[in-house]
């Protein structure tokens, strides 16, 4: 029984998890491979924290078991934190370096970590990708191509073909945005090199 | 055939239409209501479709559809079941022609529901087949195959993926729609079609008589199989089957349920050649008790032994455990990991520019003991700002604010129910309360759409399912056939106007009703409506913290000042809060 690569995508909802989750399965597709995805829905979408599961290579549950993801994109350098015991010793973490407050900090006086805190208990030695996906999709024309950037900065620690997943990324935007996207996957992947370099298993 | 990447309700609605269906009806509700907003925005759609105002008006248009011999499929969440029990239960003993699939999709750990029920029981009671998928493909093909099914018995069959199926996703193989149509006849037939009790005596004994064939031909159809390959066996359904799958040792016995009932001859000559059986499922022990009447002297494992918990939901990680503590040695361990504790809780809330969140704030300033009844829906979420009391069911902020009212409580009573809710089954409390003269205040919540479940429209939204304008109803009018007499339209933008009609309220006998009307703001912006945003003169600030209170998400502190960020949509609201007059509408500079 072959193991699946198993990514955990975590963010807030309104990201834009579910189009990168469709993304990620469009690039299973097109190499001819099995996947297993979840993804949170409903009462959950209203800002809250939210998290997308890809089995790539799945052939039973879409669930990752907490301590075996292979690989964890965050869209939100707190939701980073928030799921970060569901990485398998060894795992790689891409993170966007930026995070919204939430709501309860002001409402019920909770305290935010700031971002040292936050890379302090992710484990420097771990290694986490940091990419400032806010400002690369501001440089390829949209805000919103920030889950596309975040792709490109993962690319390099996903199993897949260089082609199937911008390749993927083409087929799901809407057409109308396609070369922002493109431009947000390829500044997302320039971004990751230096990462991919620099980890452990380079 | 084609392999697309899909969601479980993605992957149901197109098994729909390749079986093919004919008749479509719903109440929206997580995590079912996909389906029906894939199937009414279908490009090339020759079906009936509609979102009904409640379950058991949806279930009963798709019954008479399918007594017409079409094939109809009725879509709701499990508590909708609930609503639909009535006509459910004797539909089976009705039948059908036309094949007729009940989707009811159970929520396993209460993703976004109020209670864990499982629609099995239901099917049980009832008396009709059940399909139970394990995975997208088999949800895809349960959906295909269910009408057929159905009209291989003559019976309706409940199909019940669980969350993990309808918010899953998998690569998935279909096939292609055929073109055939079907036109509804009503042939009478009062033996079959008038339950009186001559022929209803009758028709509940053709329906046990259907029973035994049910459970040969679930087996024979493959929907429940078995592979004896040790000693020891795990029995799973649902989704539960693909968790064991996955670790699950070569020299274990299988058996996986998909369908029921349970052919229990099957299951008993299955478990008897075993020296041990553990059951593995989501929910009520539905399998476990069928397993355990046929157990004899084979020890069984399940929840009713403290092994598998009746609560929540399973996972690979979850099954591994139980596995092991069994002394069924997993395929894979699993390896301890703790959550960063100490994290800033970042749950749903109401979105910045809500009509809610002004009602609540309202309602808590005026009525400061007041008791609030509320319902479900988006404004649930009202709970965060202290102005939700209690939450039952769909339209029970009525009844439950009219039973308070009647014990002798003499605290003021503000109900909150939204425009979807009061129109599926909040307006026959309203007539209840008004006609036996309970002393309360409700407040209906108009954002002109069933918001939370992803924007599905209702009669008061002036547009179908099919999106064709219809004229929407009036809840003014509604409000006053049912013998209220103080209803007052405000809009909660507007703070002054709001606070002095729940002031009015106050001083009026009997059960008063306000309509807070303004659209949804997700929808507003989706229609092209712009506001201009609205920010804080850091100057006048005096950082009393007032406007931060509110609670809405555009509103954070910039140091110890108010700051108002970009998710601001201009409502408004914030500005007519602040003692000091320092939020203004955005300078442009």
């Amino acid at each position: 029984m072959s193991r699946s690569y198993d990514i955990l995508l975590v963010g807030i909802g309104g990201q834009g998890i579910i189009l990168a989750s469709n993304i990620l399965g469009e690039a299973c597709l097109i190499e001819g491979r099995s996947v297993r995805g979840a993804e949170t829905h409903g009462m959950a979408q209203r800002g809250g924290s939210v998290e997308g599961h890809i089995r790539i290579d799945g052939n039973f549950g879409p669930l990752i078991a907490p301590g075996t993801a292979d690989l964890m994109i965050a869209f939100d350098m707190l939701e980073a934190l928030r799921y970060s015991h569901f990485l398998a010793p060894g795992g790689h973490m891409v993170i966007n370096s930026h995070f919204v407050i939430p709501t309860s900090v002001f409402m019920q006086g909770a305290t935010a970590p700031s971002k040292e805190e936050i890379l302090e208990r992710l484990g420097r030695d771990r290694n986490p990708c940091l990419v400032d996906a806010d400002t690369l999709a501001e440089e390829a024309g949209s805000p919103l191509s920030q889950n596309v950037v975040m792709i490109g900065a993962a690319s390099w620690f996903m199993p897949f073909a260089p082609g199937s997943l911008s390749g993927a990324v083409e087929r799901l935007v809407p057409k109308k945005t396609v070369e922002i996207n493109r431009k947000a996957f390829d500044l997302g992947r320039a971004a990751g090199k230096a990462c991919r370099e620099g980890s452990r298993d380079a | 055939m084609t392999t697309q990447y899909l969601l479980g309700n993605e992957a149901i609605a197109r098994g729909c239409l390749e079986a093919p269906v004919h008749f479509v009806t719903g109440y929206p509700g997580t995590p079912s209501s996909d389906v029906i907003d894939i199937l009414r925005s279908h490009p090339e759609r020759d079906y009936y479709i509609e979102w009904s105002v409640n379950e058991k008006v949806a279930l009963e248009n798709a019954l008479a559809a399918a007594w017409c011999g079409q094939r109809a499929l009725c879509t709701m969440k499990h508590v909708g079941l609930n609503v639909a029990a009535d006509p459910l239960m004797t539909s089976a003993y009705t039948g059908v022609t036309g094949g007729l699939v009940i989707m009811s999709a159970d929520d396993p750990f209460a993703h976004s529901s109020q209670n864990e029920q499982d629609s099995r029981c239901y099917a049980l009671f009832a008396r009709v087949p059940c399909l139970d998928p394990a995975t997208i493909q088999e949800a895809h093909d349960m959906a295909r195959d269910a009408f057929s099914l159905s009209e291989e018995f003559s019976l309706p069959v409940i199909f019940r993926p669980t969350t993990r199926i309808c918010h899953s996703k998998g690569d998935t193989s279909l096939g292609f729609p055929p073109v055939s149509p079907r036109k509804g006849e009503f042939h009478k037939n009062p033996q079959q079609y008038v339950v009186i009790p001559a022929h209803t005596r009758i028709l509940h004994k053709k329906l046990n008589q259907k029973q035994p064939l049910i459970k040969k031909a679930l087996v024979g159809k493959g929907y429940n199989q078995a592979a004896v390959r040790g000693r020891v066996a795990v029995v799973a359904s649902g989704i539960a089957a693909s968790y064991v799958q996955e670790i699950l040792p070569e020299d274990v016995s299988f058996m996986k349920i998909g369908a029921y009932p349970i052919d229990e001859e099957w299951l008993a000559q299955f478990v008897q050649k075993h020296e041990k059986v553990l059951v593995i499922e989501e929910l009520h022990p539905v399998v476990e008790e069928a397993v355990r009447q046929v157990a004899g002297s084979v020890p069984v494992h399940g929840k009713k032994d403290g092994k598998v918990p009746f609560e929540g939901e399973l996972s690979t990680i979850a099954v591994a455990g139980i596995m092991q503590e069994c002394g069924i040695t997993p395929l894979r361990t699993f390896p301890d990991s703790v959550p960063a504790g100490d994290l800033p809780a970042r749950p749903p809330i109401l979105c910045a520019g809500c009509m809610h969140r002004p009602v609540f704030y309202s309602m808590r300033k005026i009525f400061k003991e007041g008791i609030f009844p509320s319902d479900i829906g988006c404004y649930t979420l009202g709970l965060q700002l202290g102005a939700v009391d209690t939450t039952i069911c769909m339209g029970a902020s009525i009844t439950v604010g009219s039973g308070i009212s009647h014990s002798g409580e003499e605290h003021d009573i503000v109900a909150t129910i939204g425009d979807s809710t009061f129109l599926h089954t909040g307006i026959p409390g309203l007539l209840n309360a008004v006609y036996n003269s309970a002393k309360m205040i409700l407040v209906i919540l108009d954002n002109r759409i069933t918001a939370m479940t992803g924007h599905q429209p209702n009669p008061a939204t002036g547009e179908t399912a099919c999106g064709i304008p219809m004229p929407p109803v009036s809840l003014e009018s509604l409000c006053r056939a049912c013998g209220v007499v103080y209803v007052e339209t405000v809009d909660p933008y507007d703070l002054v106007s709001l606070q002095a009609a729940l002031k009015n309220a106050r001083e009026q006998p009997g059960v008063k009703v306000i309509i807070a009307r303004q659209p949804c703001v997700i929808t507003a912006r989706r229609a092209g409506i712009r506001r201009g945003r609205f920010q804080v003169e850091p100057n006048t600030c005096t950082e009393c913290g007032i406007c931060i209170k509110f609670g809405c998400p555009a509103l954070e502190k910039a140091g110890e000042k108010a700051y108002i960020n970009d998710l601001c949509s201009g409502c408004g609201v914030c500005a007519q809060i602040c003692p000091s007059g320092a939020i203004g509408k955005e300078v442009k500079r």
